[in-house]
């Protein structure tokens, strides 16, 4: 068993270190590119010229960004995914974008923004998300006990009602207020507002360090509820705190960068083949791959067509879901997985 | 030990158990057996905590099991229930899964205790060398052994076990039983396990308690709970009790329909 730890920290040390190298490829280049030994120049001299600003004030807050929602959404689906055991939950089964969604969309119509600020439109995401999670929680639970089926069949049931409802709003909006919404709803990592940014990379770690205290409670749940009531885990309390958790991280990522797809789907899944079941190594793993993921994604989506930018859900959609496919049918093939 | 007091309980509106009295004693094998549908495995859920009594209670130790934490009570009880278990584990993570009541509050890695204990479980239980096997492809009858160890790693004094013999082949079946003597015997463990097998009960319990239609129909040694009339009475079904010329405990033989008919016209 002394091996299992040499594998876990081999692990850790491995994506961090491609949290770092993506990262880096990720501030050279773009519609400019910097060669490598301008941007030590330009870190150590500190001087403002164009390469500092596109450094500091355009691609690290991107990347900042990225590494705090790719954590947070991938982290949201391994938890629920523990949760459920169901390894085909997602953060936004549960309905939670599409409250989100429901929110932006009636801020932008009534052209709250204008009156409440840009800061309003998060918000009113958020409380979107917040009033979906309430609703599906209160409806889940019967006699005091979370049903999980239940949980999981009326979030199903609210993201249809919410995209109605979206689509309800669009048909009636005006149109300058239609490209707001679709732009929106593509999701963008594009966010002005540093204190936001911030923000987000504290719910984030904030949202790691919590649901890490979860970790052998989701291993036990593993084996079923009964079997951890029976390996002493209060089961009720650690499901009321994981699905919270799990809910405010994505209300949270959702309202700020908009819909941004199959993180929280993929990343937890390929994590689970490479590091294993165990949620002591796989909560980070899950946590650190989903960041690098999204910081590759998004430096996809301004680079390949530049100077004009993809949305970056577009590219999570399309190499998640392809990986995704191409993983899943290779195992197949191959007799017993391994 | 254990001491269920008129406990009455059941599933929503369905009530399944009616004024159950029984006391397990310290270092006794105790079976339960029954029909089907008569309450065994929901009497075995309610010991291990699944289900709330509507009346009565059940007492561990002088204390109800319902003021107990949940951790405390994991580390008294431990239930080898027919579930299968997460296919990809490997035999060794899953007995360690057996050590989580024994964790403090902050701790996510085991000590070189649990580690210990769980090799020391693997080997009374013969799987040790399975240990880097996933569970899933291993044998049912090694299925079996893997959770009576992750059981034993809890480190009770009481273990509950529901049919642990179900779909095991003769060997399986009493070298699992065996095996739960042999720690009763020499560990003092306590045993309170649901068996279909009457056979199986009268050879191995110390005690047998027969359930019928959620009550409690009759209970003692094997000698006095499994006589013809009382199994007939109970199963509706004819049976011979004979008695096993080795152990001479009692032992059921069945009737077809074919011979007690044969036997009618005679």
């Amino acid at each position: 068993m002394k091996s299992r730890a040499y594998r876990w920290v081999a692990w850790l040390l491995f994506l961090i270190a491609a949290v770092i190298a993506i990262s880096c490829f990720s501030l050279l280049v773009g519609s400019s590119s910097i060669p490598f030994k301008n941007i030590v120049d330009v870190v150590l001299r500190r001087e403002p010229c164009a390469e500092y600003s596109i450094i500091f004030d355009v691609r690290l807050p991107r990347i900042l960004l990225a590494f705090a929602i790719g954590g947070s959404l991938s982290l949201a689906g391994v938890i629920l995914q523990g949760m459920f055991r169901n390894p085909l939950v997602e953060p936004y089964t549960l309905g939670i974008s599409g409250g989100a969604a429901i929110g932006v969309c009636l801020n932008i119509v009534f052209r709250l923004s204008n009156s409440l600020g840009v800061l309003s439109l998060p918000v009113c995401g958020f409380l979107g998300a917040l009033s979906v999670v309430v609703l599906v929680y209160t409806l889940s639970v019967k006699r005091g006990i979370l049903k999980i089926q239940g949980l999981l069949l009326t979030g199903v049931m609210i993201s249809f009602i919410s995209s109605s409802l979206i689509m309800l709003i669009m048909a009636v909006s005006r149109t300058e207020d239609l490209h707001g919404i679709v732009f929106w709803i593509m999701g963008s990592l594009e966010e002005p507002n540093n204190a936001l940014i911030l923000l987000s990379l504290g719910v984030s770690i904030i949202g790691l360090t919590v649901s890490y205290l979860f970790c052998i409670k989701l291993n036990a749940l593993a084996l079923g509820e009964e079997e951890a009531i029976h390996l002493g885990i209060n089961v009720e309390k650690s499901k009321r705190f994981l699905f919270i958790i799990a809910s405010l991280l994505t209300g949270f990522s959702v309202s700020v960068v908009g819909i941004i797809g199959f993180v929280g789907l993929v990343i937890p899944h390929c994590m689970r083949m490479l590091v294993g079941r165990d949620h002591r190594i796989l909560l980070i793993s899950s946590f650190l791959g989903g960041a690098s993921f999204l910081i590759a994604s998004d430096t996809l989506a301004r680079t390949v067509i530049a100077p004009v930018e993809l949305p970056v859900g577009v590219i999570t959609g399309l190499v998640g879901g392809s990986v995704f496919v191409y993983v899943l049918t290779r195992r197949q093939i191959l007799p017993k997985g391994k | 030990m254990l001491r269920i007091c008129g406990l009455g309980c059941g599933y929503l509106d369905k009530q399944i158990l009616r004024d159950i009295d029984l006391e397990v004693d310290a270092k006794e094998i105790v079976g339960i057996i029954g029909p089907n549908g008569s309450g065994k495995t929901t009497l075995l859920r309610a010991v291990s905590r699944l289900l709330k009594p509507k009346e009565g209670a059940i007492y561990l130790d002088g204390i109800d099991i319902w003021q107990m934490k949940y951790k405390e009570l994991s580390r008294k009880i431990a239930v080898v229930s027919q579930g299968a278990p997460e296919e990809s584990l490997t035999v060794e993570e899953f007995v360690l899964l057996g050590r989580i009541p024994h964790f403090d509050g902050l701790q996510f890695l085991e000590t070189s205790r649990d580690f210990e204990v769980a090799q020391r479980c693997m080997v009374l239980t013969d799987v040790l060398k399975l240990k880097d096997r996933p569970i899933g492809q291993i044998s049912g009858g090694e299925k079996q052994l893997a959770l009576i160890a992750r059981a034993l790693a809890q480190e009770p004094t009481l273990l509950l076990l529901d049919e642990p013999t179900t779909y095991l082949d003769i060997a399986h079946q009493v070298g699992i039983l065996d095996l739960i003597k042999r720690l009763n015997r020499k560990m003092g463990l306590t045993v309170l396990m649901v068996l279909h097998d009457l056979n199986l009960a009268s050879e191995y319990c110390d005690r047998i308690a027969l359930l019928s239609e959620g009550r409690v129909y009759t209970q003692g040694v094997p000698q006095e709970v499994l006589s013809y009339k009382v199994i007939e009475q109970v199963y509706k079904t004819v049976v011979v009790v004979e008695k096993n010329p080795v152990s001479s405990k009692p032992y059921v033989l069945l009737v077809s329909e074919e011979e007690r008919e044969r036997r009618k016209k005679k």
